[in-house]
C-alpha cells in the first residue's frame, strides 16, 4: 500500500479547502519559478525519466509526447488540457478539479513552458458546473497574486489560462473533437494526420493532456522523476487516481501505487466485494471500454498497463465497476452498448451504423429472444467496426462486447435457450 | 445515435441579451484570438439558455449568429449536436437521471421509477405546474456516489428513494438544500471513513477506518 507521503493528491477529497492559501500550506506554487529556469530540456527529460504514461485512458508516455511539439519555430503553440471526464467508471478528474485546482493550473504552467506555449485552454465537461466555478476562482486567484499571466511566477514566461465549458458530448473526450468543438464546431474527430502537435487548435501545434497527467507535474519535477519512477513498476510506474465504483461496500476515490493487486485495492479502500470477494462476479477495471476480467482472472490480479493487457483488458482511465454474482452481466454489458450508441457523432458509418446494430441486438439479449448464431454475428459486426474508423469510440464500443462474449458465452446461450423454452 | 433533438413548434419572435449578458458576452470572446470568434457559440448558446428558463429559442440562435458572424445554420448545427442545450421548453427543476451501468449497479433504476412515480410523468415529460422535467442521461462522472441526478446545475449523489423524495419536496417548496452526496458523506471519501491520507484526515476530525489507527 503506498505510503502517505508518497502522495501527491494530500486534498483529494476536500478536507481542505481549495483556495490558494490552503493550497500552498500544501505545498503548491512553491518555488515554481525555479523549476522553469532549469529549462525545457531538464523538464522533459525528467518528465520522461519519471515514466509518466497518460492518465487519461491510452497510456502514452507523457514526456515523450511533449517532444514532438516543435522547437524554436517561433509559432504560436497550444496547451489543452482535457477535463471532459466522462467515461463510465470514471469520477478522479472531478475531485482534481474542485479540491486540488492549483496543481492543475501550476501544472500547466510548467508543461506550457516546456512546450512553448503561451496559453492554455481547459475543457471541462458542462455537467461539471460547480466544479467549472471552482477552478475559475483558482484561476482567478492565480492571476491576481501573479502566479499566471505577465511574467508568470517572475518567471519571465508570459502565459494566459482559459476555461471553456462543454455542453454534454462524450467524444469531446477524443483530443481532436475537443479541438473541434473548442473552435465552436460539432465535436467531430479529424483524421490524422496531421497530428495536434503540428497543427492543433487553430491550426497551431497543440498538445492535449488529461487533468491528471498535468496536475502531477509539479510534484515530479520537486521531488525527481527518480522518485515517481521508483513507485510502481518498470513501464508502469507512479501513483495513480483510482475509481472504484459498484458492487463494493464503500465506494471511493483514492490514490494508490501503480501495480496494486486488484484485491487489495477493493479490500482495503473500497470495504471488499458485497458478499465477499467469493461473490465477485466480473470487474471492468479501467473504465467502460475495457474489457471485463472475470472473477477468476481477479485473485492475483494487478492493477496496471500490462497486468490488465495480459488479461485481454486495459487500465484506461483507472476507474473499476465490480460486479458482484447477483448483477445481470448481459444487461449491464447492454446498457455499456446503449451509451456508445448515444454518443457516437454519427461522422463515420461503421460506428453510426454499428453501435445501433449491436445495442438492438442487445436488448434482445437481454430477454433472451434471439438467435444462438447471432452472438457470432455480433462478434462479426465487432470485426467490422474495430479500426476502421477515425476515432476510438468504435473500438470502445466493440470491446466490451467481446469480453462479454469471450467470458460469458454459455449464459447468453443459456437465456436464449430459457426463452425458448418459456414461450415454445 | 441520440444527437437528434427536440425542437419547439411554438417560438418567441424576439430575442435579445440582457445588458448584464452583453458585457458578459465581450468578457468570454477576450478568451478567444480575435479572429476566432466562432469558438464562443458554446458559451453563448449556454448564456441564452440561462437567460431563457432554460431552454434556446430559435431567434436567439440567430442572434448568436450576428454577434459571431456565423451563418445562423453553423450555430444551429452545434446547438443540436450537444445534450445540454434545450431546444424546447423544459420544468423550473430539470431533472437529469444518470442510469449508465454504474449507476445502474448501485440501483438507478428505483430512482427513476420512484421519480415517475411521485411526479406522475414519464421520462421525458414535465409536470402540468411546469415544476419539474425528467429526461434519462448517459454517465455524469460521479459513479463512486452513485445512484446520482443532476438537478439544473447541481449533483445530488447516494441517493435512495427515501432521499429522492426529500430532495423532490424541497424543490418543489424552494427549501433550500445541500448539493453533492445526501447521506452527509465527505465527497468520494468511503463512507466508512479514511484509509489514506490519515494526518489530514485527523486534523479534519474526519473517522478513521479501524485498522488504520
Amino acid at each position: 500500500m503506498l505510503e502517505d507521503k508518497d502522495r501527491i493528491y494530500t486534498n483529494i477529497y476536500g478536507f481542505e479547502t481549495a483556495d490558494l492559501s490552503a493550497a500552498k500550506k500544501r505545498g503548491d506554487w512553491k518555488d515554481t519559478a525555479k523549476l522553469i529556469k532549469k529549462g525545457r530540456d531538464w523538464i522533459i527529460d525528467e518528465m520522461k525519466k519519471s515514466g509518466l504514461r497518460g492518465r487519461g485512458g491510452a497510456g502514452f508516455p507523457t514526456g515523450l509526447k511533449w517532444s514532438f511539439m516543435p522547437k524554436d519555430d517561433g509559432k504560436q503553440h497550444y496547451l489543452v488540457i482535457n477535463a471532459d471526464e466522462s467515461e463510465p467508471g470514471t469520477c478522479k478528474d472531478r475531485d482534481i478539479l474542485r479540491h486540488e485546482p492549483h496543481k492543475l493550473i501550476e501544472g500547466a504552467l510548467i508543461a506550457a513552458y516546456a512546450m512553448a506555449a503561451d496559453a492554455c485552454y481547459i475543457y471541462i465537461r458542462g455537467e461539471f458546473y460547480n466544479e467549472a466555478v471552482a477552478l475559475q476562482a483558482a484561476i482567478d486567484e492565480a492571476y491576481e497574486e501573479g502566479l499566471i499571466g505577465k511574467n508568470a511566477c517572475k518567471s519571465g514566461w508570459d502565459f494566459d489560462v482559459y476555461l471553456h465549458r462543454g455542453a454534454g458530448a462524450y467524444i469531446c473526450g477524443e483530443e481532436t473533437a475537443l479541438l473541434e468543438s473548442l473552435e465552436g464546431n460539432r465535436g467531430m474527430p479529424r483524421n490524422k494526420p496531421p497530428f495536434p502537435a503540428m497543427a492543433g487548435l487553430y491550426a497551431a501545434p497543440t498538445t492535449v493532456n488529461n487533468v491528471e497527467s498535468i496536475s502531477v507535474v509539479p510534484t515530479i519535477l520537486r521531488r525527481g522523476g527518480d522518485w515517481f519512477a521508483n513507485l510502481g513498476r518498470e513501464n508502469n510506474a507512479g501513483t495513480k487516481l483510482f475509481c472504484i465504483s459498484g458492487h463494493v461496500n464503500n465506494p471511493c476515490n483514492v490514490e494508490e501505487e501503480m501495480g496494486i493487486p486488484i484485491k487489495e485495492l477493493i479490500d482495503t479502500h473500497a470495504g471488499g466485494v458485497i458478499g465477499g470477494w467469493d461473490n465477485l462476479l466480473g470487474i471492468i477495471p479501467g473504465g467502460s471500454s475495457c474489457p471485463i476480467v472475470p472473477a477468476c482472472d481477479c485473485d492475483d490480479l494487478l492493477m496496471d498497463f500490462d497486468s490488465l493487457k495480459a488479461v485481454n483488458s486495459g487500465l484506461g482511465t483507472a476507474g473499476l465497476i465490480v460486479m458482484n454474482k447477483s448483477t445481470d452481466i448481459i444487461y449491464a454489458i447492454t446498457r455499456l452498448s446503449k451509451f456508445y450508441w448515444h454518443e457516437s457523432c454519427g461522422q463515420c458509418t461503421p460506428c453510426r451504423e454499428g453501435t445501433g446494430w449491436i445495442y438492438r441486438i442487445m436488448e434482445r439479449m437481454v430477454t433472451g429472444d434471439a438467435n444462438i448464431d447471432e452472438i457470432d454475428q455480433l462478434l462479426d459486426i465487432c470485426s467490422q467496426m474495430e479500426g476502421n474508423t477515425i476515432c476510438a469510440l468504435a473500438d470502445a464500443a466493440v470491446w466490451p462486447i467481446q469480453g462479454l462474449v469471450r467470458h460469458f458465452r454459455d449464459e447468453m446461450e443459456t437465456r436464449i435457450l430459457e426463452y425458448r423454452q418459456r414461450v415454445a | 445515435m441520440g444527437s437528434v433533438r427536440k425542437i419547439a413548434t411554438k417560438q418567441p419572435t424576439e430575442f435579445k441579451f440582457t445588458k448584464e449578458n452583453l458585457k458578459e458576452i465581450d468578457a468570454i470572446l477576450k478568451k478567444y484570438p480575435e479572429s476566432r470568434k466562432k469558438s464562443g457559440v458554446m458559451p453563448l448558446l449556454d448564456l441564452a439558455q440561462r437567460q431563457h428558463d432554460n431552454w434556446i429559442p430559435e431567434v436567439a440562435m440567430k442572434e448568436i449568429a450576428t454577434i459571431l458572424g456565423m451563418p445562423p445554420i453553423k450555430v444551429f448545427e452545434v446547438a443540436t449536436f450537444y445534450s445540454m442545450y434545450n431546444l424546447s421548453p423544459v420544468g423550473k427543476n430539470y431533472i437529469q437521471c444518470c442510469t449508465t451501468t454504474p449507476c445502474w449497479l448501485r440501483g438507478s433504476s428505483d430512482i427513476v421509477d420512484f421519480t415517475k412515480k411521485h411526479l406522475g410523468i414519464e421520462v421525458g415529460e414535465t409536470t402540468k405546474d411546469g415544476k419539474f422535467t425528467l429526461v434519462e442521461v448517459e454517465c455524469l462522472g460521479a459513479c463512486v456516489n452513485a445512484p446520482m441526478v443532476q438537478i439544473n446545475d447541481d449533483y445530488y449523489e447516494d441517493l435512495t428513494p427515501e432521499i429522492m423524495k426529500d430532495v423532490l419536496e424541497d424543490l418543489a417548496s424552494d427549501t433550500k438544500r445541500e448539493i453533492g452526496s445526501q447521506t452527509g458523506r465527505v465527497n468520494s471519501l468511503s463512507s466508512a471513513g479514511a484509509t489514506s491520507l490519515l494526518k489530514e484526515a485527523k486534523k479534519a476530525k474526519i473517522t478513521i477506518q479501524d485498522g488504520d489507527k
